[in-house]
C-alpha cells in the first residue's frame, strides 16, 4: 500500500485545526501543543505512506500528538508548571480509547483566543492562519508580503502574551460576545481583503488568501449557525470572490464594477452568497456583515450598472451608515447616490468638509471624486484629483489604470 | 499620608540581563523593600509583567473598547491604581472597564510579574 504525499498533506490541512485546539485545551499551552503536533505529524508521516491513512486522522493524531506533549514534558521536568500538566494528561489517556470516539470540538475556543481585542490585528491575523488555517509560516509571510523572521516573532510574542497576560482560553461571557464576534469577522474579512486587492507589488489578486478566508467563513457558519452576521460575513466574501474572474482584463489591470463582463461571473457562488443573505435576513436582526452583503446582492442581479436597483443599494447604505458611521461607508454611499440620482448628487456628499478631511490621504477617495468629475463635465478638476490618486497608489496595475484615466481627462 | 512610588526603567536593561546581574538587582530591590519593611513604611509592591503584555481598556458611550498595547497619549496622567487577583485577562478587562476612570481617560491591564 503507498498513499500520495499529496493526498496526506491535504488530510493534515483538513484536520490540524481541530487537532491543534483539542491539543491546547488539554495541555494548556499553544507552545507545547504546536510542537507535539508536529512531532505526531513526523510520525504520521512516517507511517501513513506505509500504513495508510487511519479510519479517523484527526483522532489519531490527537492521541499520538498528546503521547508527545507528555513525553516532551516530562524530558522537560525541571519546570515545576509542567506538573499539573503531566497528571492532566495522564489521566485523560486513562479515560476510554480516543482511536474510535471523534475528539472534541475546540476550534470556538481557538479561534476567540486568537482574535482575542490584547492582541495585535497582525497577530490575530497570523495566528488564525497558522492555528486554524493551517497554513505555515512560510505560506504567511509570503501572503503578506512581511519576512518570514518578522512574522515568526510576531507569533512567537503573541503566543508569550497569550502566556504571560492569560489570556483565557474560552469562550467570550454572553454580554461580551457581540464585540468579542466583531473581532474575529473583522480579522477573518482583513484576510479575506488581502488576498483581494495585494495593497502591493505587481499581482492585483492573490487568490490564495481569499480562497482561505472564504474556508474560515464556512468553519465559523459550521461553529456558529446561528449569528447572521457570519452568515452575512460568508455571503458577502463570495458574493465578491464570484467577481474576481472579471475584476482583471488580459493584461492584469482593474476593470471596474461598471465595466465589468458580467458572463465572467461565478453564478454559483454568487446564488450561494445570495441564499446565505437571505437567511441571515431570517434572523430579523441587521448588521454591516448582512448589509454589505446585500448590497452586493443587488450587484449580482443586475444585468448590468446601469440596470441595477441603485436607490435599493442607497437604501441599503443608509442603515449601514447609521450602524457604522465611517468615511468609507460614506464614500461608498456616495458612489450608488451618484448611480441613482447623477453625478453631481455625488459629489455634493463627497464635498463634506469632515468626510474629505478624514479621506484626505485615502486613494480611493480621489479615484471617486476624479471619476464623478468627469461625468459631471469638469475633466480639468478630475485631472489634479487622478494625480493625487497617483501619488498614494503603490500597485502597479492600479497605476497604469489610473494613468490611463489621467490621460483621457487631460484630452 | 500614603504615597505611591512609581517606577520607570528600559525594561530591556532587565531582558538584556546575565544571571549574575539579575541576581544584583534582585538583591538589591530585596535589600531596600527590607528597609522599607524595617521603617514600618511599605504598604505593597510588585514587579510588573513586561509592556508587551499590556492591553487598554476605554468606555465611551457605554461602548467599550479594548486595545493591545499600553497607554501612550501624553493627554492624560497616571492618577492612581488598584491591584485586583483575577482567574484570567477577560476577568481582569471586566473589572478595568468598570473604574469610572475608563470613561474619561483609559485603564491599562499589566500582569504582576511572579518570581519563583
Amino acid at each position: 500500500m503507498s498513499v500520495p504525499k499529496a493526498e496526506i498533506e491535504q488530510v493534515f490541512r483538513d484536520v490540524s485545526g481541530r487537532v491543534l485546539a483539542m491539543l491546547i485545551a488539554r495541555v494548556g499551552d499553544f507552545d507545547l501543543a504546536e510542537d507535539a503536533y508536529q512531532d505526531a505529524v513526523a510520525t504520521a508521516l512516517e507511517r501513513w505512506p506505509r500504513d495508510g491513512v487511519p479510519r479517523n486522522p484527526a483522532a489519531w493524531l490527537g492521541t499520538v500528538a498528546t503521547r508527545k506533549a507528555i513525553d516532551r514534558v516530562r524530558r522537560a521536568k525541571t519546570q515545576r508548571t509542567h506538573q499539573d500538566t503531566v497528571e492532566l494528561l495522564e489521566e485523560d489517556r486513562a479515560s476510554g480509547n480516543p482511536e474510535d470516539d471523534d475528539i472534541p470540538d475546540h476550534r470556538l475556543q481557538l479561534i476567540f483566543t486568537c482574535c482575542h481585542p490584547s492582541l495585535s490585528m497582525e497577530a490575530q491575523v497570523g495566528l488564525t492562519l497558522r492555528t486554524l488555517g493551517g497554513l505555515t509560516t512560510t505560506e504567511i509571510a509570503r501572503a503578506f508580503l512581511v519576512p518570514e523572521p518578522t512574522l515568526a516573532q510576531r507569533l512567537v510574542r503573541a503566543k508569550r502574551k497569550i502566556r504571560d497576560a492569560q489570556i483565557p482560553y474560552q469562550m467570550p461571557s454572553p454580554e461580551r460576545m457581540p464585540e468579542r464576534l466583531t473581532a474575529v469577522l473583522t480579522t477573518v474579512y482583513l484576510i479575506f481583503n488581502e488576498g483581494y486587492v495585494a495593497t502591493s507589488g505587481q499581482s492585483l489578486m492573490r487568490q490564495d488568501l481569499g480562497g482561505e478566508a472564504i474556508r474560515l467563513g464556512r468553519l465559523l457558519i459550521h461553529l456558529m449557525p446561528r449569528e447572521p452576521e457570519v452568515l452575512g460575513l460568508l455571503a458577502l466574501m463570495l458574493l465578491h470572490h464570484a467577481r474576481a474572474p472579471a475584476r482583471t482584463d488580459h493584461d492584469g489591470s482593474l476593470v471596474l464594477l461598471e465595466d465589468q463582463d458580467r458572463s465572467l461571473w461565478d453564478r454559483s457562488l454568487m446564488s450561494e452568497g445570495i441564499e446565505l443573505v437571505r437567511q441571515a435576513a431570517t434572523f430579523g436582526v441587521p448588521g454591516p456583515f448582512q448589509l454589505q452583503a446585500a448590497i452586493g446582492a443587488i450587484h449580482a442581479a443586475a444585468p448590468s450598472s446601469a440596470d441595477t436597483d441603485w436607490p435599493a443599494v442607497v437604501a441599503l447604505y443608509n442603515v449601514l451608515e447609521q450602524l457604522r458611521p465611517t468615511s468609507v461607508v460614506r464614500l461608498n454611499k456616495a458612489v450608488a447616490v451618484a448611480m441613482a440620482e447623477g453625478p453631481d448628487a455625488g459629489l455634493a456628499l463627497l464635498a463634506d468638509s469632515r468626510l474629505a478631511k478624514s479621506l484626505k490621504d485615502y486613494q480611493p477617495y480621489y479615484v471617486t471624486r476624479a471619476e464623478l468629475l468627469l461625468r459631471s463635465g469638469r475633466p480639468g478638476d478630475a485631472a489634479q484629483d487622478f494625480e493625487r490618486a497617483i501619488d498614494l497608489t503603490a500597485n502597479d496595475i492600479e497605476k497604469q489604470h489610473l494613468q490611463r484615466r489621467l490621460t483621457a481627462a487631460r484630452k | 499620608m500614603e504615597y505611591l512610588l512609581l517606577l520607570y526603567e528600559d525594561e530591556r536593561k532587565w531582558q538584556e540581563a546575565t544571571e549574575t546581574d539579575r541576581a544584583a538587582i534582585m538583591e538589591a530591590y530585596y535589600t531596600y523593600t527590607n528597609s522599607l519593611q524595617e521603617a514600618g513604611v511599605f504598604k505593597g509592591g510588585n514587579a510588573l509583567q513586561p509592556v508587551a503584555t499590556a492591553t487598554t481598556v476605554r468606555r465611551r458611550n457605554r461602548e467599550r473598547m479594548t486595545t493591545d498595547g499600553p497607554f501612550a497619549e501624553t493627554k492624560e496622567q497616571l492618577g492612581g491604581y488598584y491591584l485586583i487577583d483575577c482567574a484570567n485577562l477577560d476577568e481582569a478587562l471586566d473589572w478595568a472597564a468598570k473604574i469610572p476612570a475608563a470613561e474619561t481617560g483609559c485603564v491599562e491591564v499589566r500582569p504582576v510579574m511572579v518570581f519563583e
